[in-house]
């Protein structure tokens, strides 16, 4: 066998592929849906806590920033320890799906936050004062004012962001999640043979370039000229 | 003017901590007048006016807009601004929507119009600035003066008793700056009433129906354009006045 077959023998193996594609397949949906709720769930609440924090109560901020800075702090590894291994002695148990898919959501809401919270920021305070000089209220202001364009402002980071903490997925597999990495690495184990890691990849390329079309389709659409 | 005022302010004080912006402003505007306010930087007038719809807090004072108290704390400040048109300096348009979305915002939302309603009314004052073919555009495409005239048609469609303006041609270029002052000057002939706070000299002495000088944060003088302009009694309004005229 010369190097490419080598290669070709040790990387794409038909044979091997053949065995573990449902493994990977299912990991493939593990990871998906997870990466799915992850999204929802971390951006849902990172945008509850731009908001409270623009409410500019301190009462409300420092506890928001305390915990932005925390969960932006620690490595999202060690939150999903935390909650899968500590959190039972007090009582708290979660199966491994819930232990990475709030860890994960707690992390990606604060950085959700932050992204959010520097749109809002970064506007003119005269954008508020005009929609308040009409009568509008500070809920109105928020949600037909402010928002959508803080919202603009913060897609590329948001969609980076969503991206990162989808493939942290993976990182659940030290709690023995089955999403598609932990799939392949166990796969690989058992073959002998890392085709399942190439067939992984893949899965990764398959998930993720979707999203980062979808994801330059939203920026340029909701681009208004300058 | 036996009428009674549409805006009335009475020992108006306001403090940034220890610095007094506004030292005890007394002045009443009536409806269909024209009022403007000139004046040094850091004179006041733009804090002033930004009391009048409670845009600034203020320490002391009393503020009575159509006969409404707006400095009660159980004032519904919302519903009161709507009779309160405000027109700003930097224009203030939100970029995300048309000419046509940022006029119709308050009337859809405040005023609960339906879509079809609340478009029609927004031409119709686009149509008053002369911007009616602009309806679609965003700010963006628009000139300065464009969008000031977009930002003088948010303020009127919601039919206000008085309009603020903050130095609304101040951030204009030269070129510009007639097309606002025109639109301006028809509001006044249509009977729009009006507090100006601004630096053209030229326009104030022309359109307004009184002009008041303030520095200090006071009122220092005021009166018809012809007597403040043509004989100011006060050594601060001419010193002020001199640094005007020396150009116009």
């Amino acid at each position: 066998m010369d190097g490419l077959d080598r290669f070709l023998h040790t990387f794409f193996n038909a044979e091997v592929a053949a065995r573990y594609w449902p493994d990977i397949l299912m990991g493939l949906g593990v990871t998906a849906g997870v990466g799915f709720a992850v999204s929802v769930t971390g951006l849902a609440f990172g945008l509850v806590l731009a908001v409270l924090r623009a409410m500019q109560r301190p009462w409300l901020s420092l506890p928001i920033i305390a915990f932005v800075d925390i969960m932006r702090a620690l490595p999202p590894l060690v939150v999903i320890i935390i909650f899968f291994f500590a959190f039972p002695l007090i009582g708290l148990a979660m199966s491994a799906f819930t232990a990475t898919w709030l860890s994960l959501s707690l992390v990606l809401a604060a950085y959700a936050e932050e992204c959010i919270w520097g749109g809002i920021l970064s506007l003119p305070r005269g954008q508020s004062e005009a929609a308040r000089s009409t009568g509008l209220t500070w809920w109105q202001t928020m949600t037909s004012v402010i928002l959508p364009q803080a919202f603009r402002i913060a897609v590329p980071p948001l969609t980076n962001r969503v991206i990162a903490i989808s493939k942290n997925v993976a990182l659940g597999s030290v709690v023995a999640l089955s999403e598609v990495l932990n799939n392949a690495h166990s796969a690989t184990s058992n073959a002998g043979n890392p085709t399942p890691l190439t067939m992984a990849a893949a899965a990764y390329l398959v998930l993720f370039i979707p999203v980062i079309f979808a994801a330059r389709r939203l920026e340029s659409r909701w681009q208004w000229r300058t | 003017m036996s009428e009674l005022p549409i805006l009335e302010l009475v020992g108006l004080k306001k403090a940034y901590g220890s610095l007094e912006v506004l030292r005890g402003i007394d002045l009443r505007v009536f409806p269909g007048e024209m009022v403007c306010v000139i004046g040094p930087s850091g004179s006041g007038k733009s804090s002033m006016l930004r009391c009048c719809n409670r845009l600034e807090s203020f320490q002391a004072g009393q503020i009575v807009v159509d006969g409404a108290d707006i400095s009660r704390d159980d004032i519904d400040i919302n519903a009161v601004r709507q009779h309160i048109g405000m027109v700003f300096q930097q224009f203030n348009l939100y970029p995300h929507l048309t000419a046509l979305g940022n006029v119709t915002l308050a009337l859809r939302k405040v005023q609960g119009k339906s879509r079809a309603e609340a478009d029609q009314l927004g031409m119709a004052a686009l149509e008053r600035v002369g911007l009616a073919d602009k309806a679609q555009a965003h700010p963006a495409q628009l000139s300065g003066g464009q969008q000031q005239r977009v930002g003088i048609a948010r303020a009127i469609v919601l039919q206000p008793k008085i309009i603020l303006f903050d130095e609304p041609t101040s951030a204009l270029d030269p070129e510009t700056v007639g097309e606002v002052l025109k639109v301006m000057r028809q509001l006044r002939e249509a009977g729009m009433t009006m507090l100006v706070v601004t630096h053209e000299m030229g326009f104030a002495r022309a359109a307004a129906d009184r002009v008041i000088f303030m520095d200090g944060g006071v009122i220092v003088e005021q009166g018809s354009p012809a007597a403040v302009f043509g004989a100011p009694q006060h050594e601060r309004t001419k010193a002020f006045l001199a640094r005007y005229t020396g150009g116009a």
